[in-house]
């Protein structure tokens, strides 16, 4: 069949099952925009590039299915950037079409032109420059293969305008369904090594305190399941990264919650004084281990991974497995098999005492003070339904929605964990509104981040994308002013949001939100209830919270995790 | 490059797709952590696959770090770590030289002596080649040197692991 390269790029994306696309269009890739009038697919119109990249990230988590983002060159393709390493970095399966000045004019600094697969090499897991039109079904079909496979990843595709423009004859293609991938560089190891499947059962079964570490990857191998079974049947508490909330219910006996800088004592210390960490998808990130000599210095290591190239980065394992999450746990299990399981009875009651000493606890408001920002996220939580999708952005209020939110199921947590990118989360809440449109969807942004991408309120508005935002206004940038004043002396630099504007209230309504400030402690249930009930339309909620409010426990940059600082409230005990 | 340094040194043999930027992709994973390429070579081997020989100068854990970065290139088909004992090493030479008056037989001699090649002579001027060993082609242009080199190229090494 004779087409050109836009309808081919519409009918490439179809046949991967591609229902909504983000994008913007723009002179490089107007020709395209061309098909996606007559494509049956919805595309949202954002309101800055950027916004569609988080857009999209947030709807592959949520839904499973890669995002789809589609934008011009140029100063198009570079805002994307952001997006692609924010996604490359927590793994999120994306493909991004860029157009690109035509072939011919490639390297001759023309209108709009950047060198976007030379830009985004190193924050995408593969890109292609299209040189022909007749390899457009392929390349597409193959960039999706990649994105959701192995350790998934955002993908780019660059489309110089003379492939796609109709009215110019080099757009001329033959459509020719694609073929399996024949990718000879590009196998994922999926099952573990039988010999490592049992050297590590036999760590597991003989551990005293062992620890799950589990990590994003178990929620990208879709492997909840099996991280329960596994850690029910070995009677191993679990430790949920910021990238795994909600792989295991909250409310689990054995989930100790989330570990790391800001983590729950009880998370950080349990790894620290653990004979065994059985580290699932997880990569001993930094901001999880503290300074790498003291971190779990008794610990053997058991380390699953799709990707080899985290076995053995940060920590050497004892026990290093290459393969998916899912099938390794499988095989574990099937390992264990009828093998009686430890009671652990020692560990887990050495556990429950720090859980008894040191909750996650903040103080509360003073009378006719102001609002506290947990209390707020735990009255969200509490009023909200269950299956609630969050959102957040970075910094304070993205620690506090990951301590005291709740999380009962997986993929109803969407943040930027590894690149930390601030004003992530109204994009990345649009993205998954858009893609599970009856779940309630709540972006809990900070003031900061809010004045980072509030614009695509706008994209809410218009494409009926209703989400809810929580915006908790501390007129500060606050996990910066924390540290300038835990580090700094007190001494703030450029961190203060204050003043008269903006007004939140005016600017979101401006962008056709309901929007409603909160105050009074007494509102809070009130306000969430009545924007938990508007449906037409997004709400933002601002909430005024304590200005100079801190993130506890928090392990100090460069410290080792047990130097755990709890909030001064709480008295530590020695260390062991 | 003298034995000494190739101890520090490590000799990867990579094999890639055919594709349009994978020599960029290959050496930013080396460049971006501030890793000096000593040599590269490439060339295909078929149609399809072209086999990348860099040597590099590298700790041994981050070079562990790189081949693992390497292999998860989607172009990147397999990569090899070659060590000196167990690897085929050959390296080309061309020297142009300029001589003191009568001393073309002697350089003749010397090249000889490396079973190198001398290409043509015009007056003063020789063209050499030397097709061997790294190490050979190093003592060969040390010795070559008090003579008058104007101008010389090296291809980098390539290697593939010997027969056993």
């Amino acid at each position: 069949m004779q087409m050109d390269g836009g309808q081919a790029l519409l009918k490439a994306l179809e046949l991967e099952g591609v229902e909504v696309v983000f994008g913007y269009p723009g002179g490089a890739i107007l020709p395209v925009y061309d098909s996606v009038l007559k494509a049956g697919l919805r595309h949202v119109l954002v309101r800055h590039e950027q916004g569609a990249g988080h857009m999209a990230s947030g709807y592959a988590h949520a839904t499973g299915k890669p995002g789809v983002v589609i934008v011009t060159s140029g100063p198009a393709a570079t805002n994307i950037v952001t997006p692609l390493a924010d996604a490359y970095l927590d793994s999120v399966p994306m493909v991004a079409i860029t157009g690109q000045v035509p072939y011919g004019l490639i390297g001759t600094d023309a209108f709009q032109e950047t060198d976007t697969t030379g830009i985004t090499m190193s924050v995408t897991k593969h890109n292609y420059l299209v040189s022909d039109p007749n390899d457009i079904p392929q390349i597409v079909h193959e960039a999706f293969h990649i994105a959701t496979h192995g350790r998934p990843g955002p993908v780019l595709i660059d489309l110089p305008k003379n492939f796609t423009d109709a009215m110019n004859p080099d757009s001329r293609m033959t459509w020719a369904d694609p073929i399996a991938v024949d990718l000879p560089g590009f196998q994922p190891v999926l099952d573990g090594e039988p010999d490592d499947i049992q050297a590590a059962v036999a760590l597991i079964m003989a551990a005293e305190r062992p620890v799950i570490y589990a990590g994003g990857g178990i929620l990208k191998s879709r492997a909840a399941d099996e991280l329960r079974a596994l850690a029910e049947r070995t009677n191993t508490p679990v430790v949920t990264t910021l990238m795994a909330r909600g792989a295991l219910p909250d409310s689990h006996e054995l989930n100790l919650g989330m570990p790391g800088m800001h983590g729950n004592y009880t998370a950080v210390m349990a790894m620290q004084e653990a004979d065994l960490l059985i580290a699932l998808g997880s990569r001993f990130d930094d901001r999880v281990t503290g300074r790498l000599d003291g971190f779990a210095p008794d610990a053997k290591v058991i380390h699953v991974d799709i990707d080899a190239a985290e076995l053995g980065k940060i920590r050497q394992p004892d026990v290093a497995i290459r393969g998916d999450a899912k099938r390794v746990v499988t095989a574990m299990l099937d390992e264990i098999g009828a093998a009686p399981t430890a009671d652990h009875g020692a560990w887990r009651s050495r556990l429950s005492g720090w859980q008894e000493n040191y909750p996650l606890a903040y103080e509360a408001a003073a009378p006719g003070g102001k609002l506290k920002p947990q209390m707020v996220l735990e009255r969200l939580h509490a009023l909200s339904p269950e299956d609630t999708i969050v959102a957040s952005g970075v910094g304070q209020h993205q620690m506090w929605a990951s301590q005291y939110w709740k999380f009962e199921h997986p993929y109803t947590w969407l943040n930027s964990g590894g690149l930390g990118t601030m004003g992530y989360s109204i994009p990345a809440a649009i993205g998954a509104k858009a893609g599970m449109p009856d779940r309630t969807v709540w972006a809990v942004d900070g003031d900061g981040c809010f004045q980072m991408t509030c614009q695509e309120l706008i994209t809410a508005s218009v494409e009926r994308i209703p989400i809810k935002v929580a915006l908790l206004n501390n007129s500060f940038l606050g996990m910066v002013r924390q540290w300038q004043e835990m580090f700094y002396d007190n001494r703030y630099s450029e961190v203060d949001l204050g003043g008269p504007v903006p007004d939140y209230i005016k600017m979101s309504e401006a962008m056709g939100c309901v929007a409603i400030r909160c105050e009074d402690t007494d509102e809070v249930d009130s306000v969430i209830e009545r924007a938990n009930s508007i449906n037409d339309r997004p709400v933002v909620v601002e909430f005024v919270t304590e200005s100079e409010e801190n993130v506890y426990p928090m392990v100090p940059g460069g410290k080792s995790n047990s130097d755990i600082v709890v909030p001064p409230f709480q008295k530590k005990e020695t260390a062991r | 490059m003298k034995r000494s340094q190739m101890l520090h040194t490590h000799t990867l043999a990579v094999l890639v797709e055919n594709k349009a930027g994978v020599l960029a992709r290959v050496a930013g994973l080396f460049a971006r952590r501030g890793f000096n390429i000593e040599s590269l070579a490439v060339a295909p081997t078929d149609d399809r696959f072209s086999r990348i020989t860099i040597v590099v100068d590298a700790e041994s854990a981050p070079l562990d770090q790189i081949k693992k970065q390497l292999d998860k290139l989607v172009n990147v088909v397999d990569i090899a770590e070659l060590s000196p004992e167990s690897a085929a090493l050959r390296e080309m030479l061309l020297v142009r030289m300029r001589v003191g008056d009568g001393e073309v037989p002697r350089v003749q001699e010397l090249v000889a002596g490396f079973s190198g090649s001398v290409i043509n002579v015009v007056g003063n001027q020789m063209m050499i080649s030397l097709s061997s060993h790294p190490e050979d082609l190093d003592d060969l242009l040390s010795q070559l040197r008090p003579f008058g080199i104007e101008e010389l190229q090296r291809t980098g090494a390539i290697a593939i692991p010997r027969i056993e």
